[in-house]
């Protein structure tokens, strides 16, 4: 096949590289929630420690 | 435990993406056959050799662990199988955009070295729900152990589909002759290949940070309740 005009392979390109983006965001922002309800009952650990 | 040197790695990370990416747009060459479309290359590539290399140091974290009996190691693989397979959807996907851009087709059945990837990646799936299907933490890890060492000992067998590929529709980028790549694009394939190399490092530590932290809580939690019921 003869090679893609700019406009129409900028189409791919950019759909490739926007799948990849997606899947580290999307990974890093699964992780940062976990990360985030840990912190959170971690504080709830130590607040009912603290209480007794 | 996991933290250690997070902080420079993924600084180290983002400035080796960045670099990378720059070099992609503003230093390699548009290739002479395929024009703009090759750009996903630089991505497409080094995403499946990481990938492939995730499973396979997955199986070699699997084998400490039998031999240990440290299920640190049963974690470390499972998140290394975890990741690969994340950067295996990537590599289905990326590949299927780059085959329409530059075949005509979102997939060739008769080509060698997407369909080994595929069974490759397909295999892994299998691997959860072995896993998870297992309650006995004991048991789960010794199983997903064997199963990470058997499927990534046919991992390999992917990279020689490649170089048994009968039909060159799908290009060879590594040989002992150096390939075909001219001196920019290759320089800027091995940036690539060390970005994501970098980024797979980093993503892996911080999943184990993240489950070791999540592991002390649980832990913590047990403890309290523990003294609780001894103190009534």
């Amino acid at each position: 096949m003869p090679a893609l005009p700019l406009d129409e392979a900028g189409k791919y390109v950019a759909g490739a590289y926007v799948v990849f983006l997606t899947l580290i965001v999307v990974y890093v922002a699964i992780i940062g929630a976990k990360i985030a309800r840990i912190e959170r009952d971690l504080a709830e650990l130590t607040e009912e420690d603290d209480a007794r | 435990m996991y933290s250690k040197g997070f902080r420079p790695l993924a600084a180290a990370t983002v400035v080796s993406l960045a670099t990378a990416m720059a070099l992609v747009f503003f230093y390699a060459p548009l290739d002479a056959d395929q024009g703009f479309v090759q750009k996903i290359f630089y991505i497409h590539v080094p995403m499946a050799i990481v990938a492939l290399g995730g499973w396979i140091a997955g199986g070699v974290m699997a084998i400490q662990h039998l031999r240990t009996g440290d299920r640190s190691w049963d974690m470390r693989s499972y998140v290394a199988i975890h990741l690969s397979v994340i950067l295996g959807l990537g590599v289905l996907v990326t590949g299927s955009i780059w085959a329409r851009a530059s075949w005509g087709h979102w997939w060739v059945w008769d080509e060698p070295v997407l369909v080994s990837f595929l069974v490759v990646f397909l295999l892994y799936c299998v691997y959860y729900p072995l896993r998870f299907s297992i309650e006995d933490p004991e048991r789960q890890g010794r199983y997903a152990s064997v199963f990470a060492i058997a499927a990534g000992a046919f991992v390999p067998l992917n990279f020689i589909a490649v170089r048994l590929a009968q039909s060159y529709t799908h290009p060879r980028v590594l040989s002992q002759t150096g390939g075909d790549l001219p001196g920019e694009m290759r320089l800027t394939f091995l940036a690539c290949l060390l970005a994501m190399t970098l980024l797979w490092i980093t993503l892996w530590k911080l999943e184990l940070i993240a489950k070791h932290a999540s592991m002390q809580v649980k832990r913590l939690k047990r403890k309290l309740s523990e003294r609780e019921a001894v103190a009534a």
